[in-house]
């Protein structure tokens, strides 16, 4: 096509004129449902983009801190359902600060504003609270179907606001919270007109509810399909609510604790028998043997049994999985032992998800639970088998191989040999074999835990035959950096890395610079990565944020947990507080208020504009103060440009700059602003100052930064001192723009 | 400095430490500062059982591989923080079952000299001696031979023994079996060897 722009005009209008106007791509793209493939679709050209853009109906966050809720709802106008996740997965074993974010307010303030027509809302590990919940209860008219998984922050209280005013809800769905559960009357909050309940999952929560409000719920919800009670309900209750909702196709029972007359035995295995339609079972807390027969009329259909809450033996276990010919998914405690586990060999060819938890998983003098028997016995049965949970105390190189053989089609693969750094157990030699194994065999790896003695060999072996791995958690293993670059230069669909207690260092770390912005996310926690690398990673990659959770009294270099992600947005202005800042803030002058985290957003500041918008602490920003700063020496130039302004420059000490407003400070002598080299004392003794700059530089230690003695800041007049403002270079490494 | 004198600037130096600690110089400041600290890591079973953990693992890592042995392993064995990863809820769950299970049943632990690896078993499942002989007999795989009042274990290499409330090492089967499980603290499997010594003497 030729530069003329008239051609070029009537090229694309003719072929804008076939026949396929906006409304009807649009109507075509409604039906695509992967995000991935609408994704792929809105790169096609502008158009498509658009129509993807007006037709897209939900919408998944991988990382609510990838985005913004405006850039959200700016580029999708009609939206209905999101999906949102929030922190690091390791947050569900505690390796992630309380406070840390994931906050789900200000998503709900944009979505009043531009989906109020929202109806589906699922969030993962993020912070939500009493106050959000009643603010989505009140604020969208049509909500119809709130989950909350590995959420925190709420209590039943808020739950209490979603059933009185979610009049059109059909889904609540509360799993594995960080719920303080005070009461069951949330339950009785649902109106007495209101039937629209679909699916009903309460099974984490402890506190008794009203059982006949659940009952009178239960009877008038006629499309109920998924009921998963708690603990609390008997089995008498349950009989009664079964009997109102023959229609069940997921049930949750609640403690199967033996406590029934013969009569009323007679009753529940009668409502268990009506019971047509149930494809997947779980709860079974308390379960004894005398009690399991009771499920076996509800089995026939079957595909998903969960008895991860229930002890059981392996005799228990095989006499219920007889009963269950379409078992697809099954997931036991380790007290059915390699026993049970063969049962699942012989009983279940139809398997295809199997998870093994430990029951007791903190006592390690004591053997109990599987081992690679239980496995082996398990892959030779099940040949569908693709998606795997293994906790156990022992394995070897050879089982592995042997079950990867049986079972090549696995797509998860997580093997927890709860030791951590254990060899095989029969040649003493890492587990390297094992995983090269399930690599090389398994071509549609996506999900891969790993675990016991592992060398670098497993990583070279991962990095080498794993292009389909998506996701790889990491803990006690590796030898070296070069484990670490194996992962990083190999997978090439790697999307979330998550590394914990590895020897990978810096090197490590940096050698991943063109990958992360592929990535979601990688976590790396009780490594070698000090607070320099992850810096120096900030600052050669803009657009990932750096964020380091220091631990307590750990050494100020060191980058304890580490979070690594791409983000359009930047920087978040919502990290909790730096710890030195705590610490600073016992120091002996207790009046003097230190200003947590400033960050740094691109754009040029004025330094005297960030001093004089220190009335609003906690929203200074500057960016070329900081990036014209680090760098030594000051120039005399400058500091005159500073002193010009007002800026005053008061010392540079111990890599950092210390700056005050002019007019804070009485000069005692009428002598001009020395310019100061690095390691300088004293500038100008001055007085009283009342608001103090801090301004970091790369190698500032602020344990010493602040501390006075020869070279420290001696003056009389921090009497006055009342404001410090620091350029948090610890929470956020900065980058350069 | 003139100063120094009239201002006491001792009074009013900015530092950062904890209120109430004195410190003489500066190079010393930092000491007492972080020494604090480390002893409070050290404190913290947690972060002591991870570094314990890292620190074993990466020299284990660098030994020959051939030479690694469940031997090795440093003899304190504290918990690693979000180690075995199991979700909370889960986890809580599991502590109140396992809590309430010892409550109501009589678990001891039973280890067998030689095994590496303990076992645990409820007391109050049996009837009687010789069901309690038959399941250790099959858990570490082994026979007890004959018992006689007199004589103890004739005829195996191994003993069933097991320590009392009072801390005393019984033969099993010495007294009756309510009394047993009553005192039984915990059980062991000796060697016949080590064994003499124990049980009636006539």
């Amino acid at each position: 096509m030729g530069p003329n722009p008239k051609m070029r005009k009537e090229f694309f209008d003719s072929t804008r004129s076939s026949p396929f106007p906006d409304e009807v791509l649009e109507r075509v793209l409604s039906l695509l449902k992967s995000h991935k493939d609408r994704s792929a679709v809105s790169l096609v050209c502008k158009d498509w983009y658009n129509a993807e853009s007006w037709s897209r109906a939900h919408v998944f966050i991988g990382n609510c801190y990838s985005v913004s809720p405006e850039i959200v709802a700016r580029r999708f106008p009609r939206v209905k359902s999101v999906t949102l996740k929030g922190k690091p997965r390791f947050s569900d074993f505690n390796l992630v600060p309380e406070n840390w974010g994931a906050d789900v307010h200000p998503w709900l303030v944009v979505f009043a504003a531009k989906y109020p027509f929202l109806e589906e809302l699922r969030l993962k590990r993020m912070a939500v609270s009493d106050e959000s919940l009643e603010f989505l209860a009140i604020n969208f008219p049509n909500f119809k179907v709130l989950s909350l998984l590995s959420c925190d922050g709420f209590s039943t209280d808020g739950l209490a606001a979603i059933a009185t005013h979610c009049k059109n809800l059909t889904q609540l769905d509360i799993q594995e919270n960080g719920i303080d559960d005070k009461s069951g009357s949330w339950l009785s909050c649902f109106p007495e007109n209101f039937t629209s309940l679909e699916v009903l999952n309460f099974a984490n929560l402890n506190t008794d509810v009203n059982f006949d409000a659940l009952e009178r719920l239960v009877s008038r919800c006629k499309s109920l399909k998924v009921l998963k009670a708690s603990k609390s309900i008997s089995l008498e209750h349950l009989q009664r609510l079964l009997v109102c909702a023959p229609q069940l196709i997921e049930l949750g029972t609640g403690s199967l604790m033996p406590e029934l007359t013969a009569c009323q035995y007679a009753q529940l295995e009668n409502a268990f028998s009506q019971l047509k339609n149930l494809s997947t079972l779980s709860g079974l807390w308390e379960a004894s043997a005398p009690y399991l027969p009771l499920l076996y009329p509800a089995c026939t259909n079957l595909t998903f049994l969960n008895l991860s809450y229930a002890f059981l033996q392996s005799h228990e276990l095989e006499s219920l999985l007889c009963q269950c010919p379409h078992l697809r998914r099954l997931w036991v405690l380790d007290t059915v032992g390699d026993k049970g586990l063969e049962a699942v060999g012989s009983n279940c060819p139809l398997l295809e998800e199997l998870r093994v938890f430990p029951a007791d998983p903190f006592d390690e003098e004591v053997v109990h639970g599987v081992t690679e028997a239980g496995f082996l016995a398990v892959s030779y049965g099940c040949r569908r088998l693709h998606y795997v949970l293994y906790f156990c105390r022992q394995m070897t190189n050879a089982a592995v191989a042997t079950i990867v053989q049986n079972c090549p089609d696995f797509t998860h693969f997580r093997l927890c040999i709860m030791n951590p750094g254990q060899p095989d157990y029969l040649t003493n030699e890492p587990m390297d074999e094992a995983f090269g194994a399930v690599v090389r065999t398994c071509t549609k790896l996506q999900r891969l835990s790993v675990s016991g003695l592992l060398t670098d060999l497993t990583f070279e072996y991962i990095g080498q035959y794993a292009k389909n791995l998506e996701t790889l958690s990491v803990a006690f293993a590796g030898s070296s950096d070069r484990g670490m670059q194996c992962m990083l230069e190999g997978c090439p669909k790697l999307r979330k890395l998550e590394i914990r207690d590895c020897p990978f260092g810096n090197a490590a770390l940096l050698s991943g610079l063109e990958k992360y912005e592929s990535m979601r996310s990688l976590w790396m926690s009780a490594c070698n990565v000090t607070m320099n690398g992850c810096r120096l990673l900030a600052r050669e990659m803009p657009r990932l944020n750096v964020e380091v959770m220091k631990d307590d009294g750990s050494d100020d270099s060191q980058a304890d947990k580490v979070y690594v992600y791409r983000s359009v947005v930047g920087p978040r202005r919502d990290a909790p507080p730096c710890k030195w800042m705590k610490q600073a803030a016992v120091m002996g002058h207790q009046r003097i208020k230190i200003h947590p985290t400033m960050n740094c957003h691109p754009g040029p500041m004025h330094p005297v504009k960030v001093l004089q918008k220190q009335e609003a602490p906690g929203h200074l920003t500057c960016s070329n103060l900081l990036s014209s700063i680090i760098r030594f020496p000051i120039s005399s130039s400058y500091v005159h440009e500073l002193a010009n302004n007002g800026v005053c420059l008061l010392t540079c000490l111990n890599d950092a700059y210390i700056l005050g407003m002019a007019k804070d400070l009485k000069r005692e002598s009428s002598g001009a602003i020395q310019t100061c080299e690095h390691g300088g004392g004293p500038v100008v003794p001055v007085l009283s100052p009342t608001r103090l700059l801090v301004v970091p530089t790369m190698k500032f230690k602020p344990e010493i930064g602040l501390r006075s003695g020869r070279t420290g800041l001696r003056w009389a007049g921090f009497s006055k001192l009342r404001n410090i403002f620091v350029v948090n270079a610890w929470e956020h490494c900065v980058s350069r723009t | 400095m003139v100063y120094e004198r009239d201002l006491n600037l001792e009074a009013t130096e900015l530092r950062l430490g904890l209120p109430g600690t004195v410190t003489e110089q500066s190079s010393e400041k930092q000491k007492p500062n972080s020494n604090a600290t480390k002893s409070n890591k050290r404190s913290l079973p947690d972060m002591n059982g991870e570094s314990e953990v890292r620190r074993e693992n990466s020299s284990v890592s660098s030994n020959d591989k051939k030479s690694h042995s469940q031997e090795t392993a440093p003899p304190i064995k504290t918990q690693v923080v979000g180690w075995p990863p199991i979700r909370s809820y889960r986890k809580n769950s599991l502590q109140a079952k396992k809590l309430e299970a010892e409550a109501a049943g009589l678990f001891v632990k039973v280890s067998m000299d030689g095994a590496p690896y303990l076992r645990k078993i409820d007391l109050k499942v049996y009837k009687g001696y010789p069901e309690l002989l038959e399941v250790l007999e099959e858990m570490f795989k082994f026979k007890v031979g004959e018992y006689s009042e007199r004589e103890g274990y004739n005829g195996s290499e191994h003993v069933p023994t097991y320590e009392d409330k009072d801390g005393d090492w019984m033969l099993v089967g010495d007294v009756p079996w309510e009394m047993f499980i009553n005192s039984c603290k915990r059980l062991r499997i000796m060697k016949e060897s080590e064994a003499r010594g124990l049980g009636c003497a006539v």
